[in-house]
């Protein structure tokens, strides 16, 4: 038990290690006192857009287009949330309308 | 001060039904793995990201050995790399802040600290001080809840971890209405879903990271070549070059 419970701690050691190594390391190679390289700076100011696209896609990874409960439950629940968000504007109102359409696809209509 | 409080938890709300619920799903898991609230504590402070907590669960029940575990933590969390350098300038200058703000930038708290959109004379460092605080507390209430409630919860919760796909939707969709240039968007979207079918679910997101560098870089440099040959038209002036 006792070799058990070492061994998971060092697990989660390294991997805390190495994520919030993944976090500080631009901060230590650009930030500081020192000005921002125009580069990255640049980078900085893009990435967001792009991020936040390949973030959506990394969330609906799993989805399957073999079947359509595979797909469907998603695809009509993001459509939901785009559609209230450009026409609301309200977070809330779009992810909580969105997740409760989602939970009711999986669990009854594709079930 | 009010203000600024009020703010950041009104900014936070859609991420704490998500993270609570997420949350709440991760510490039923430990609890079933027979790690107690303590392991579920460590973790939610140790590694404070929601994708690597659950992968390092994985991790420690197969006995995968140590250099495996640190390959796939940075293989789940290299797209931290991403947040970090997009903040670089945001968190300039938040003095005794600073270690906290990078310590807890996570997807969620990314996805509203990346926008720019704060009122007149409220404190930037400050407010993102008090929308990550907010997060992670959700974040460890939610694994605390799961680890000692897990199984009186008798409402069907499937599903809800889709709070999150829809704040990252929801933020795209702001982000595309508000942006004339539509450009880095449909990059991160189109680099990313050509890598999914590519490279597979499992390992997707370095190659994305690589191309959408390059990607937004050679467009940028088209751009500054079209603009240094041809001066005079001052917008939209594309197709013809």
């Amino acid at each position: 038990m006792h070799d058990t419970a070492t061994f998971a701690l060092l697990t989660i050691l390294i991997c805390g290690a190495v994520t919030q190594g993944l976090r500080f390391l631009p901060f230590a190679v650009f930030g500081g006192g020192r000005k921002t390289p125009g580069y990255i700076s640049w980078l900085g100011s893009v990435l967001p857009y792009a991020i936040m696209g390949m973030l959506c896609v990394y969330c609906l990874k799993s989805i399957s287009i073999e079947t359509v409960s595979g797909w469907a439950p998603s695809a009509i629940a993001v459509a939901l949330v785009i559609a209230l968000q450009a026409w609301k504007h309200n977070s809330l109102l779009s992810i909580g309308a969105g997740t409760i359409c989602y939970m009711v696809m999986i669990q009854l209509v594709f079930a | 001060m009010k203000e600024t409080i009020r703010k950041a938890f009104v900014d936070s709300i859609p991420i704490m039904a998500g993270y609570i619920f997420i949350g709440i799903g991760f510490g039923i898991i430990m609890e079933e793995k027979d790690m107690g609230i303590w392991w579920v504590i460590a973790m939610s402070v140790l590694i404070y990201s929601g994708a690597m907590q659950f992968v390092t669960i994985n991790l420690i029940t197969g006995g995968a050995s140590f250099i495996a575990s640190a390959v796939t933590a940075l293989m789940v969390s290299c797209r931290h790399l991403f947040y970090a350098i997009s903040m670089i300038d945001g968190y300039k200058g938040a003095g005794l802040k600073k270690p906290y703000l990078i310590y807890a930038l996570t997807d969620e708290t990314y996805s509203i600290v990346c926008r720019d959109q704060l009122p007149e004379g409220m404190n930037r460092h400050t407010y993102c001080f008090l929308l990550s605080m907010f997060n992670q507390s959700y974040w460890i209430a939610g694994c605390i809840i799961g680890s000692l409630a897990g199984t009186v919860i008798t409402f069907n919760t499937e599903g809800i971890d889709f709070a999150m796909t829809a704040l990252f939707v929801s933020i795209f969709t702001e982000q595309w209405m508000e942006t004339k240039d539509k450009s880095s968007a449909l990059i991160g979207v189109g680099v990313s879903l050509i890598c999914l079918i590519v490279f597979g679910a499992q390992s997707f997101l370095i190659p994305t990271m690589i191309g959408i560098t390059l990607c937004l870089t050679v467009l940028d440099k088209i751009r500054g070549l079209r603009k240094t040959a041809k001066p005079e038209p001052p917008e939209g002036g594309e197709g013809d070059a």
